[in-house]
C-alpha cells in the first residue's frame, strides 16, 4: 500500500495537468485530496508497523542486465518521514490556497515534488533513490521560477546548480561503490554488506556525504538554501525547507554512513585537531549551526531570518548525525520531524499569513504595522512557532535537541559549549524577529487610529494548517517515544552494523 | 498512594481556566475578570484541602503519581508534594488570586491577560511538584512566555526593553542549566530527582560523569565546578543573586503591579525552590568547595540590594530592591546549610533552624511583597500612575486606612515581631551565625539599611506636609478593605503563630538538611 504514496502523487500530478477546467477550485480540492491521501497512507503505514523493522513494500525487476530493481523497503526511519512529508504535504496545499497564477501546473509541479520525495524515502535501490532524488530538483526550479519572488530566476538557478553538483559527487561515489564490490545489484542491502577496503571509503565516504550534505544545508555550501527559501512562494519554501532539505540529511544518514561506516574512522594523524572526517562534520555542523543563527539575528527580511534559522536547525541534524550513537541518531531523526514541522509552519506564517497579505517582509517597515492588531492569529502562531523553534520544552525542537545534546555530550564534550552559544542566538534571533515584526511600536494608544489599513483576515485554510503543524509539534515534543519506538528498531537493524560496531 | 490524580488535576485546572477564558472573549470583562478569579480560587481550595490531608511527619513525598513516559530516555512523569512543594504551592495559590485584583482595573485585551495569568499559574504548580527533570524544565522554561508578554504587552514605556532582558538573562541561564543536566544524564541515564540525588549522596555521581567526559586539559574538580556551575548560573538568574540580578529590578517596574506581584510573590520563588529542591541534594559537594565566594555573592546581593533600595526614587524599584535583598537572607542561609560541620550535633540543630527559616522566609516574602505591590496598584489607581516617592506627603491624613494597612505590610517587610516577616529572619540569622559568622554578621549592615529605607517610605509618603492637589483622593473601597482583610490576617498569623508553616515544612526541613551531612 506505502508504493501507492508515490504513485497516487504522480497520478495526481497527471490529472491536474490534464484537468480540463478552468476552475482554481477543482485544482486545489484536487492536490488536497491527493496529499490527504498520501497522508492517510503513511499514517496508515506508521500505525501497522510499529516494531520499526524493514519490510518490503513492493520490488520488480527494472533493468535486470544490471542488477537494478524497483524496490521499495520502509523502516522505522523511513516511516517517520513519510509521515512528516505527509503533513508538511497536506499544509502546503492549505497554505496554497490563495494562489490564482497558472494554479494547474503549480499544484502540478507541487504533486510531483511530493511523490519524488516519498519515492526517496522509500527507494531501497540506490538507482532508484537517485533517481527520485534527481525527479524532485526539477519542480523546484519551476516553482521558484514561475511562483517565485525576489530574485526567483537566480534563486532557481543557484537551487539547481547546487543540486546537481551534489548529486553528481552521489553518483561518482554509488558508482564506485557498485563497480567495487562486484556486486550485480544496487540495492542498499547488498552494498552496504560489502566490506569497502578502509582506503576506499576514506575518499568515498566525504564525497558521498558531502554530495547529500549540500542538500542539508551542510555549512560552507548551503548558500543555496536561504536564497531559494526566500524566493521560494510559501508551499514551495515549506516544502524545501520541510522535507526537502530532509532528504539530503537523509542520505547522508541512509547512504553515506551506512555504505561507508570507516570512512568516519580516524585517519591516523591530526590536522588542526581534527582526526576523522566526522570530526570535520562534526566542526563544519556547529559552524552551521552558530553561523545561521548569527546570520539570521541581523536579517532585514523577515524571510532571511527563518531561511537561515533553517541552515542552523539542520546543523543539528547534521551534529546529531556524527555524535554515532544512539541517541544522538535518534535525536537527528526527530530533529528532521521537528524542523520540517517548524520550519512549514515559519514559512506559512511569513510567506502566506504576512507577505502574502502586507507584501512586504521587511521587518523595520512590517514593525509599524501593529500586526499583532492587525493579524492576532498570525501573531499568536509565529509565537507558538518561535518557541518551538528556539527549543522551548514542550515543543517538538526541544525533545530533538536533548536528545542530540546528550548525544554531543557523549561524543564531542567540546562542542557542546559553542552549541549552548547557538541555542541562545536562537533564542535572540527568533525573539528579535517577533518583536519587530509583531510587537514593535509601543504606544498602543496611538496606535489603532493611524494604521488601521485592515488587512485581510486569516482565511479557515490557513488556520487548519497552522492547527495541524502546531499539534504535531507539540504531540512529537511531548510523546517523543511514539517515533523513539520505531527509530530505534530501525537503528539496530542489520544495515547500521557497520556504525554500531557492536553496540551503540 | 492516592488514587485521585490530586497534583495534576491541580496544575491542569489554571491551564483549563485559561483557554475557557479565552473562549468567553473580551464582551463582557466582568465575566471574563471573575472566571479567572473562581478558577484561581478553586485552586486555593484545592491547595488547602492538600494542606490539610498532608502528613507532616511522614518522609518523602506524597500525594505521588507515577507514570512511564518516555522509556527510552528513562524519563517518568512523577509528581509529588513535600513540605516545600506544599508550602509554595499555597503561596502560589494566594498570590495570583491577588495579582488578579490587582489587575481588576485593566481594560485591554481582558481574557488574553487573564489567560496568561492563569497559564503561569499552572507553569507555577508544575514546577513546584515535577520530580523529573524533564517535565519540570518544561515547566520551568514555560512560565517565561506568559510572564515575557504580561510584562511586554501590558508593561509600562520601558517594557519592550525590560522583557527582553528579563528573557534573555533568563534563557541563558536555562540553556547552561540544561547543558549540565544532560551531561549528569550521560552518567547517571535518569533525569528524576530523587535517583539523581541519592547518587550524588553515594558521591558517584559527579565522578562518573568526569571520568566520562574526559577533559584533561582541566581537573576533575575543575570539570565537576563547570558542570555545577552551569547549573548554578540558571537559579542565580531567577533568584537573583548579585550580580545575576540586573534584569529584575526594571523588569518589576515596567511590568504592570498585577503582573509584578505574580513576579516577585511566586515566580521569584521558582529559583529559590531549585536550590532547595536540586542544587543542595545534587551539588552539595561542588557548593561546599566554592562555599566562601558564594557567601561573598550572597553578601553582596543583601547588603548592595539594600542600599541601592535606599537611593531608589520609584515606589516599585524600592521594592524590587528589597525583594532581592530579602530573598538574599534565603541564599545566605542556604549557603550557611551547606557548610560542613563534621557532625557536630549542636550545628546540625542551627541547620534546621536556618533551613526553617529559609522556608518561612520564601513565604513571607511572597506574601509581604505580593501585598506592598498591591498597595502600589492601588495607590497608582488613585494618583493616575504616579508612584514616585516625591509624588506624595502626608497621605495619612486623607487615606487612613490605606496608610494603616500598608504600614502593617511594610513593618511586616522590615521585619517587626509578631508579623509574619520577623520569624523567617530571625530563623535564618539565629542559624547561620554560628554556621558562618562573617557572612551573617556583614548581612546584618542589610537589616539596618531595609528599616532605615521603609521608615523612609512611610515618613515621606505617609507623614509631612500634604499636596493640594491629593486632598480628594479616596480611601480604600469596602470592597479592597475585604479583601485585604485575609491577606493581613495572615500576616498576623504566621506571626504570631509560625507553627501553622512549621508544622507542616519542619519535617522536609530537617530531612533536607540531615541529607546535605553526607558530602
Amino acid at each position: 500500500m506505502l508504493a501507492w504514496t508515490i504513485y497516487i502523487s504522480f497520478l495526481g500530478a497527471l490529472a491536474l495537468f490534464l484537468l480540463p477546467s478552468r476552475r482554481a477550485a477543482w485544482a486545489r480540492i484536487l492536490a488536497l485530496a491527493t496529499t490527504l491521501v498520501t497522508f492517510a497512507l503513511a499514517l496508515s503505514a506508521f500505525v501497522q508497523h510499529r516494531s520499526g523493522e524493514m519490510f518490503t513494500v513492493v520490488s520488480y525487476p527494472w533493468i535486470s542486465s544490471m542488477g537494478i530493481r524497483f524496490s521499495l523497503k520502509a523502516d522505522g526511519i523511513s516511516l517517520t518521514l513519510l509521515l512528516l512529508t505527509g503533513v508538511i504535504g497536506v499544509c502546503g496545499v492549505l497554505f496554497s490556497w490563495n494562489i490564482d497564477y497558472r494554479i494547474k501546473e503549480f499544484f502540478g509541479f507541487y504533486l510531483v515534488l511530493i511523490g519524488a520525495v516519498y519515492g526517496v524515502f522509500l527507494s531501497f535501490d540506490l538507482f532508484l533513490l537517485f533517481v527520485f532524488y534527481e525527479i524532485v530538483v526539477i519542480p523546484k526550479y519551476f516553482l521558484i521560477a514561475i511562483w517565485g519572488s525576489t530574485r526567483r530566476e537566480y534563486a532557481a538557478m543557484k537551487l539547481v546548480l547546487y543540486s546537481f553538483i551534489g548529486s553528481a559527487m552521489v553518483l561518482i561515489g554509488l558508482i564506485a561503490a557498485y563497480v567495487v564490490s562486484g556486486s550485480r545489484s544496487m540495492s542498499l542491502g547488498d552494498l552496504a554488506g560489502f566490506h569497502y577496503s578502509p582506503h576506499f571509503q576514506m575518499w568515498a565516504f566525504p564525497l558521498v556525504f558531502v554530495g547529500f550534505g549540500i542538500l542539508a544545508g551542510l555549512w560552507p555550501f548551503h548558500t543555496w538554501a536561504p536564497t531559494g527559501h526566500v524566493a521560494a512562494p510559501t508551499a514551495a519554501s515549506m516544502l524545501l525547507a520541510g522535507v526537502v532539505m530532509k532528504l539530503g540529511a537523509y542520505g547522508c544518514l541512509r547512504v553515506a554512513m551506512t555504505l561507508f561506516p570507516l570512512g568516519l574512522g580516524p585517519w591516523g594523524f591530526h590536522v588542526i585537531g581534527l582526526g576523522s572526517w566526522r570530526d570535520v562534520f562534526a566542526v563544519l555542523a556547529v559552524i552551521g549551526i552558530l553561523y545561521g543563527a548569527l546570520v539570521a539575528l541581523v536579517q532585514k527580511d523577515f524571510k532571511f531570518v527563518i531561511g537561515y534559522s533553517s541552515i542552523s536547525h539542520m546543523g543539528f541534524i547534521l551534529l546529531g548525525l556524527m555524535t554515532l550513537n544512539q541517541i544522538g541518531l535518534s535525536g537527528a531523526i526527530v530533529q528532521m520531524v521537528s524542523h520540517g514541522i517548524l520550519a512549514g509552519l515559519l514559512f506559512g506564517v511569513v510567506g502566506r499569513m504576512v507577505y502574502a497579505r502586507t507584501h512586504t517582509r521587511d521587518l523595520p517597515a512590517l514593525g509599524p504595522m501593529h500586526l499583532n492588531k492587525l493579524l492576532p492569529f498570525a501573531a499568536f502562531t509565529f509565537v507558538i512557532a518561535g518557541m518551538a523553534s528556539m527549543g522551548l520544552p514542550g515543543f517538538s525542537g526541544f525533545a530533538a535537541e536533548l536528545m542530540i545534546l546528550i548525544g554531543v555530550w557523549h561524543s564531542y564534550p567540546t562542542l557542546i559549549l559553542f552549541v549552548g552559544i547557538g541555542l541562545i542566538a536562537g533564542v535572540a534571533y527568533i525573539w528579535r524577529a517577533m518583536q519587530q515584526a509583531f510587537f514593535s511600536g509601543s504606544a498602543p494608544a496611538a496606535v489603532t487610529t493611524s494604521h488601521d489599513h485592515s488587512l485581510p483576515p486569516i482565511t479557515l485554510p490557513e488556520k487548519l494548517g497552522a492547527g495541524i503543524l502546531i499539534c504535531s509539534s507539540v504531540v512529537v515534543g511531548t510523546f517523543p517515544q511514539l517515533f523513539l519506538n520505531v527509530i530505534h528498531p530501525a537503528l539496530n537493524s542489520p544495515l547500521f552494523q557497520g556504525l554500531r560496531k557492536g553496540g551503540w | 498512594m492516592t488514587s485521585f490524580p490530586w497534583i495534576t488535576s491541580l496544575t491542569a485546572l489554571p491551564l483549563v481556566g485559561a483557554i475557557t477564558v479565552l473562549f468567553l472573549g473580551g464582551k463582557n470583562k466582568a465575566l471574563v475578570r471573575w472566571t479567572a478569579l473562581v478558577f484561581s480560587l478553586i485552586s486555593l481550595f484545592i491547595t488547602l484541602y492538600l494542606w490539610h490531608r498532608f502528613s507532616g511527619t511522614a518522609d518523602g513525598y506524597q500525594f505521588q503519581e507515577l507514570h512511564t513516559w518516555v522509556p527510552s530516555l528513562h524519563v517518568d512523569y512523577r509528581v509529588g508534594i513535600d513540605g516545600l512543594s506544599l508550602l509554595m504551592l499555597l503561596l502560589t495559590s494566594i498570590v495570583v488570586p491577588i495579582g488578579m485584583l490587582a489587575s481588576w482595573q485593566i481594560e485591554q485585551r481582558i481574557p488574553l491577560y487573564f489567560s496568561l495569568v492563569l497559564v503561569l499559574q499552572t507553569c507555577l504548580f508544575g514546577t513546584f511538584t515535577a520530580l523529573n527533570f524533564f517535565h519540570w524544565f518544561i515547566f520551568w522554561e514555560m512560565a517565561l512566555i506568559p510572564a515575557f508578554f504580561l510584562v511586554r504587552l501590558w508593561g509600562g514605556s520601558g517594557s519592550a526593553k525590560a522583557a527582553m532582558q528579563f528573557l534573555v538573562y533568563t534563557m541563558v541561564g536555562s540553556v547552561a542549566m540544561l547543558l549540565s543536566f544532560l551531561a549528569l544524564f550521560l552518567t547517571a541515564k535518569t533525569f528524576d530527582f530523587t535517583e539523581l540525588a541519592t547518587l550524588a549522596q553515594n558521591g558517584t555521581l559527579m565522578p562518573a560523569v568526569v571520568a566520562k567526559l574526559g577533559w584533561h586539559l582541566l581537573t576533575p574538580e575543575h570539570v565537576a565546578l563547570v558542570i555545577f556551575f552551569g547549573a548554578f548560573l540558571g537559579f542565580a538568574v531567577k533568584v537573583p543573586l548579585f550580580p545575576f540580578h540586573t534584569w529584575l529590578p526594571s523588569t518589576y517596574a515596567e511590568a504592570p503591579s498585577g503582573t509584578t506581584i505574580l513576579l516577585t510573590g511566586a515566580m521569584s520563588k521558582m529559583g529559590l525552590y531549585g536550590f532547595l529542591r536540586i542544587l543542595l541534594p545534587l551539588f552539595g559537594a561542588e557548593m561546599q568547595r566554592v562555599l566562601t565566594p558564594l557567601l561573598w555573592l550572597a553578601v553582596a546581593t543583601i547588603v548592595l540590594s539594600a542600599y541601592t533600595a535606599w537611593a531608589q526614587k520609584d515606589l516599585k524599584r524600592i521594592f524590587a530592591y528589597s525583594s532581592i535583598n530579602h530573598l538574599g537572607y534565603c541564599l545566605l542561609a542556604i549557603f550557611a546549610v551547606v557548610k560542613a560541620t563534621g557532625g557536630d550535633t549542636a550545628l546540625t540543630a542551627q541547620k534546621f533552624a536556618a533551613m526553617n527559616g529559609v522556608f518561612l522566609q520564601m513565604f513571607n516574602h511572597g506574601l509581604t511583597a505580593a501585598t506592598l505591590f498591591w498597595f502600589i496598584a492601588m495607590l497608582e489607581k488613585r494618583s493616575g500612575g504616579l508612584r514616585g516617592l516625591d509624588d506624595f506627603g502626608g497621605l495619612r491624613r486623607v487615606i487612613p486606612v490605606f496608610t494603616g494597612l500598608m504600614g502593617i505590610a511594610l513593618f511586616s517587610s522590615l521585619g517587626l515581631p509578631g508579623l509574619n516577616g520577623f520569624i523567617g529572619e530571625f530563623l535564618i540569622f539565629k542559624g547561620s551565625f554560628p554556621l558562618v559568622t562573617w557572612a551573617t554578621s556583614l548581612s546584618v549592615i542589610g537589616l539596618l539599611i531595609t528599616a532605615i529605607f521603609i521608615l523612609g517610605v512611610l515618613q515621606r509618603v505617609f507623614y509631612g506636609p500634604l499636596r493640594e492637589k491629593w486632598t480628594q483622593l479616596p480611601d480604600l473601597t469596602l470592597g479592597e478593605r475585604l479583601t485585604l482583610i485575609p491577606v493581613i490576617g495572615l500576616m498576623f498569623a504566621v506571626g504570631l503563630y509560625p507553627q501553622l508553616i512549621l508544622g507542616v515544612v519542619n519535617h522536609t526541613a530537617i530531612q533536607m538538611a540531615l541529607a546535605l551531612r553526607n558530602f
